[in-house]
């Protein structure tokens, strides 16, 4: 976002009155307190030692977060989340990409119909997706549903973040690089290796963490793409909100995910990034 | 590997043919296959003893889907819902983003931003759990926190489902909002004032008409993604359905049914997708 160069203070903002700034800064403070209050709700749950839910909390306990870290559900839970998101990241990376080359280096017949496509599978509701990729697996091919066709189910809707980052980054690129690279000698192969690669690298792993925080969220498409043999971890908080005994492992694992959203945030900021929204748009 | 590198070179269609054969594949054959399939689907029948789809085409389950009126209520509830969170978002949006884009420094600008994203990477099962622990009629948070000054928890029902959506859905409508208002140089307001307008009439006159496919972008996912919502109706909405819903309990009883009632989002996004095109907003996304 090169915004920062056209931030002169205008004179319309130095205009705007002290009241309607004032304004504006409380609304603002009232909108991050309608997004920050629920979250921080979770967190303080997790530590709440009713078996059952009450508020506010009578007493803090620790004890819920040593029995969820022991939790087998839990922690297979966790663990099918990242296999199937690292898969189907590494899938939305190849096919983005490819896709990113085709569109912003050549012109071809369908072109434009392409960022339509890939904004498809997010656009359309999950449940949609869901139910035809299910009714696809199992009564088309008679596949059964499992890791497999998780995986593809979230590869599908992954493969917009990749290559909505990959194009803006070429885009920005220009062709000039390679084409000195190729003047001075080096193959295709060389080239993508030692030029274009590199230059994009940083657009890919945007694209990447982009991808791999969709896949780990969802829930819809997995839960007609799963099987009763998955739980990923989304699936696992579904299935236990209901359940009375296991409220206090369910706040735990709630508020762990609020905690980790900080991460992709702190790593997105070190990462310079085509998108100032985080590349999600 | 040379010689494919040299072949490759001479030849850009064959380049362009290995880049597009796998996602195309993919996209068009893998996923817009399993779609008409669906599409096919709900001109089915099912047989009313095996619970087996019966191929024979008819017209049925959408003679069904038109006549009865629970389903055009529903319908209608859920677009009322989606345009509700569209527009709730839209007034909550505006202000912030405004205040972020123009009148916070640089410093707390970057912050700012970060407070905004953040929430977007916390699990979207996680949201709509905390807002049922504040909603909780008698002994939720909210009905903790704005009991004394005399509002009460409106529990769990239709404007649950539009506070837990506008919830969760808010970042992405900020977000192109600041994204747009940091592309709006700012001379151009400053020359409205100077040609005499007011703050407010430059406001509505200049600034919201050049933010117009911003607010377009944002309304793709406010309205699209509470369009096909179940989830969030499932725990916070009491016993109101949504269409998400409807198609979630026929999926597994009656297949065809359940793809009938799909089309219907399919086709609103379809009209919406196709009009949102011709303001510009999906270049802007």
């Amino acid at each position: 976002m090169d915004g920062a160069s056209h931030r002169r203070t205008s004179e319309f903002v130095m205009t705007i009155s002290k009241n309607a700034r004032l304004l504006l800064a409380s609304l603002l403070g009232v909108g991050l307190a309608f997004i920050y209050v629920p979250l921080t709700v979770v967190v303080i749950n997790s530590f709440n030692s009713s078996r059952t839910f009450s508020w506010p909390p009578s007493e803090l306990t620790t004890k819920w977060w040593m029995m969820a870290l022991d939790n087998t559900g839990v922690r297979d839970a966790l663990k099918w989340s990242i296999i199937a998101g690292l898969s189907a990241t590494a899938i939305a990376l190849v096919l983005g990409t490819s896709l990113a080359f085709a569109v912003s280096r050549y012109n071809f017949f369908g072109r434009e119909v392409i960022s339509l496509l890939v904004v498809l599978p997010i656009s359309l509701p999950g449940v949609v997706t869901g139910i035809a990729l299910n009714n696809a697996f199992t009564k088309q091919l008679g596949m059964s549903t499992g890791l497999l066709t998780v995986v593809i189910g979230h590869a599908t809707f992954c493969i917009v973040v990749v290559y909505n980052n990959a194009v803006a980054r070429l885009r920005r690129m220009g062709t000039s690089l390679q084409e000195a690279s190729m003047d001075l000698g080096a193959n295709g192969f060389t080239t993508f290796r030692l030029v274009t690669l590199p230059n994009m690298a940083s657009a890919l792993l945007a694209g990447g963490l982009l991808a791999f925080g969709l896949s780990f969220d969802e829930i819809v498409v997995t839960t007609f793409t799963a099987g009763p043999g998955i739980q990923t971890l989304p699936i696992w908080i579904y299935n236990n909100l209901f359940r009375p005994n296991q409220t206090p492992i369910v706040n735990v694992v709630a508020a762990t995910l609020v905690f980790i959203s900080i991460v992709p945030i702190y790593l997105s900021q070190r990462l310079s990034s085509d998108s100032s929204s985080g590349g999600r748009f | 590997m040379q010689s494919i590198a040299n072949t490759m070179h001479k030849k850009p269609k064959l380049r362009l043919a290995a880049l597009l054969a796998a996602p195309i594949l993919w996209l068009v054959v893998a996923y817009l296959g399993a779609l008409a399939t669906l599409l096919v689907t709900a001109f089915f029948t099912i047989d009313s003893f095996t619970g087996n789809v019966v191929q024979s085409f008819n017209l049925g389950n959408f003679q069904d889907m038109l006549t009865d009126a629970a389903y055009k209520n529903v319908v209608l509830r859920t677009l009322g819902i989606a345009i509700s969170v569209t527009i709730i978002c839209t007034i909550l949006a505006i202000p912030m983003a405004f205040y972020m884009a123009k009148i916070a420094k640089p410093k707390s600008q970057k912050i700012l931003v970060a407070l905004i994203l953040t929430p977007l990477w916390a699990s979207y099962l996680v949201k709509i759990y905390a807002w049922r622990t504040m909603l909780e009629p008698g002994n939720g948070v909210l009905d903790w926190l704005l009991g004394p000054i005399g509002f009460n928890s409106p529990g769990f029902g239709g404007p649950a489902i539009i506070i837990g959506l506008s919830y969760l859905w808010l970042p992405y409508m900020i977000l192109p909002i600041y994204a747009g208002l940091e592309r709006l140089p700012n001379n151009l307001l400053d020359a409205s004032g100077d040609l005499g307008a007011h703050n407010w009439y430059t406001f509505r006159r200049v600034v919201l008409p050049l933010i117009f496919p911003s607010l377009v972008a944002g309304s793709m996912f406010t309205f699209s993604l509470s369009l096909g919502d179940y989830i969030t109706a499932t725990i916070i909405g009491g016993k109101l359905q949504m269409l998400g819903n409807v198609v979630y309990q026929n999926f597994s009883i009656n297949l065809p049914f359940a793809a009938t009632i799909a089309t219907i989002p399919v086709t609103i996004m379809a009209i919406y997708l196709w009009m949102v095109r011709r303001t510009g907003a999906l270049a802007s996304l």
